[in-house]
């Protein structure tokens, strides 16, 4: 084992670090930019517009559900990217064992075409909600009602010594496309016998058994290509938060030699050293650190003022995720907080798609002056154990007394007796979902 | 680890506050045909039409055979792997507003590869041994029989094994048609199902 103990003076570093950081935190400042300063764009007509920021698990289905439910709502979707590159199975990437993200990626032209919807591609900047505009690198424009699906963006200034330029060695790939690319290349460019450490952030954050499976997959390219090799995993939470019986019975019967859990929050990096130190009196000197930084709501919506005071998530109701601080506002997925009972919706890709159904059907609802109808959801995800083998979690959600309640919850069989045909199931389950959401 | 725990009962504060901050106006009506079906849709695809290879489509599917088959995975009657742990959380009434929503939904075409000569041969198999609940060329069903044209191969053949193993229960019907056919036979007519349009 590579591990290397020194005695830094932890403690006192990383309340330093917390204290003093604070670069990197501007990014999630509202810009000085007001919505009458930039040139209006796409000057709405008579027809009632909703506009949609975010192009990925739930803004892509909000769009296309409104259009699918009331043709007379005009929908604009903005998003900065051509293409969307999913986060669920992107660890089978990272881990060899698919050739390229083709099976993950979308492009946007088919949905907007079967279903009539404008497809913006610019950087949503900000959002006048007295105004009624949002503000884009290409201009403002007026929507009736916006949905904002903004995904996660990182609280890097809780890791002292992370930098913008921090991602490029120590890749999170929290994000689909081409940090899982990076993360790729240095594990596959890595000698045999060197550490990799995984880096769990404190909960709530995007995807709660992805580290896992994330760590599951990576042990198990180590196990066969580099065996001399150790992967550690630091996690901030207090216990394994997803599917642990199965996570844990998969480290313990296929990766005991490679696979290392342990309790720690990574507080300080150092990529020249190539240094992970965590707050369990342990630094790591690392071959590949995939270091993933706490999380909160994507940028734009900490500038338009949606999230809580603690400017983390968005707080909304649970009829048609409207922002319980701006009206008109609603907002989807990764980013919300929601009134929940006992259990929130996980911060995963299902979530949103089935969110975004929901805000849909209410959207449409309150715009005709029609009751709006009692959310029901649900959230399936699959994770995989080991190369052939996945493992599920399952809910159901209804909403009693306003609060989101889960009324079915369960995760596979702990032996693994279905594990095989789990995992062509969640091939199944990536098809149709990204065939939903790009056609 | 002292540090950590009152992070999470900071967080968890957060969320209580937020969560009774704001008065909720009850949503007006329970769920509708469209709410409780279009979450259906991340595995099944849009309004049940399935692209996943393992997956079945839903769209056109009677009522009777919707409610049948959530009744039978929520009871554990059907085996089933995640199908069973989802209908545990919908009621009666849920399944009957999804047998409303995918019944009226358009029948859902696929093109698939397949051996012409077994889906010859499974056509004439479907005439002879299978078309009293089959309807349509698998179409339409009898009863609660399911729509089974265009369905992919893949997931048929899974199905099929399972009754064959006796994972799954053959009405009683089906279980006296199928016994005396081979495995080549059975083949051949879930390939004729597959290619119907």
């Amino acid at each position: 084992m590579t591990l290397d103990r020194r005695n830094f003076i932890k403690l006192l570093g990383g309340a330093s670090g917390l204290a003093l950081a604070g670069h990197a935190a501007a990014q999630g400042k509202a810009p000085a930019v007001s919505a009458g300063s930039a040139a209006e764009i796409m000057p709405k007509g008579s027809a009632r517009r909703v506009v949609v920021i975010g192009g990925g698990y739930g803004g892509t289905i909000a769009a296309k559900y409104l259009r699918m439910l009331d043709k007379s709502i005009e929908v604009v979707l903005i998003e900065r990217n051509k293409e969307f590159v999913s986060c669920p199975f992107s660890n089978f990437y990272i881990a060899g064992l698919m050739p390229d993200m083709k099976a993950l990626t979308i492009k946007y032209d088919k949905l907007a075409a079967n279903h009539g919807i404008k497809m913006l591609h610019a950087d949503a900047t900000a959002i006048d909600a007295a105004a009624k505009m949002v503000v884009t690198s290409q201009g403002r424009l007026a929507y009736d009602r916006l949905v904002v699906s903004p995904g996660i963006d990182f609280m890097t200034d809780e890791i002292e010594g992370y930098d913008a330029k921090t991602p490029e060695i120590f890749p999170h790939a929290w994000k689909a496309g081409p940090q899982s690319a990076l993360l790729r290349k240095q594990l596959q460019a890595m000698k045999d016998g060197g550490t990799v450490v995984i880096g769990v952030p404190l909960m709530p954050f995007r995807c709660p058994p992805g580290p896992y499976e994330r760590a599951c997959l990576i042990s198990s390219y180590l196990k066969k290509h580099k065996p001399k090799s150790k992967l550690i995993m630091l996690d901030a939470n207090p216990d394994v938060v997803s599917k642990k019986g199965l996570f844990t019975k998969a480290w313990n019967s296929y990766y005991k030699d490679i696979f290392q859990y342990v309790g720690g929050q990574v507080t300080k990096v150092d990529t020249k050293a190539k240094i992970v130190v965590a707050d369990n009196f342990d630094d790591y000197e690392v071959a590949v650190a995939n270091v993933i930084p706490p999380q909160r709501a994507g940028n734009i919506a900490v500038a338009a003022g949606l999230t809580d005071d603690k400017k983390r998530w968005c707080p909304v109701d649970a009829i048609s995720f409207e922002s319980t601080i701006h009206k008109d506002i609603h907002v989807l997925g990764d980013a919300t907080l929601l009134p929940s009972d006992g259990g929130a919706m996980p911060k995963s890709g299902y979530s949103a798609n089935s969110q975004a159904k929901v805000c849909a059907i209410n959207i449409v609802a309150l715009m005709n002056g029609k009751p709006t109808t009692e959310l029901s959801a649900i959230n399936a995800c699959y994770s995989a154990v080991s190369e052939t083998e996945s493992v599920s979690v399952s809910h159901v959600f209804k909403v009693v007394n306003g609060k989101i309640k889960i009324t079915a919850s369960a995760v596979s069989p702990a032996d693994f007796s279905i594990a095989k045909i789990e995992k062509a199931y969640g091939e199944s389950w990536l098809k149709n979902v990204m065939t939903e959401m790009s056609t | 680890m002292k540090r950590k725990w009152s992070r999470w009962s900071l967080a968890a504060g957060a969320l209580a506050l937020s969560a009774t901050a704001f008065a909720q106006t009850p949503a007006q009506t329970p769920p509708t045909p469209e709410m409780v079906s279009f979450a259906c849709a991340g595995c099944h695809g849009t309004n049940g039409g399935s692209a996943g290879l393992l997956m079945p489509s839903l769209a056109s599917q009677s009522k009777e055979s919707i409610v049948d088959a959530m009744k039978k995975f929520q009871s554990g009657e059907r085996t089933s792997t995640i199908m069973g742990r989802l209908a545990k959380g919908f009621t009666e009434a849920d399944f009957e507003a999804m047998g409303e929503f995918f019944s009226k939904q358009k029948f859902h075409a696929t093109n698939q590869k397949l051996d012409k000569a077994k889906v010859k041969k499974g056509a004439e198999l479907q005439e002879a041994n299978c078309s009293r609940c089959h309807l349509d060329d698998g179409k339409d069903g009898k009863d609660d029989t399911p729509v089974m044209a265009s369905q992919w191969l893949p997931y048929l053949q899974m199905q099929m094994d399972m009754y064959l193993s006796g994972a799954r229960k053959m009405p009683e019907q089906m279980a006296e048609k199928v016994k005396p056919l081979s495995r080549e036979e059975l083949d051949a007519l879930l390939h004729f199902y597959a290619s119907v349009k």
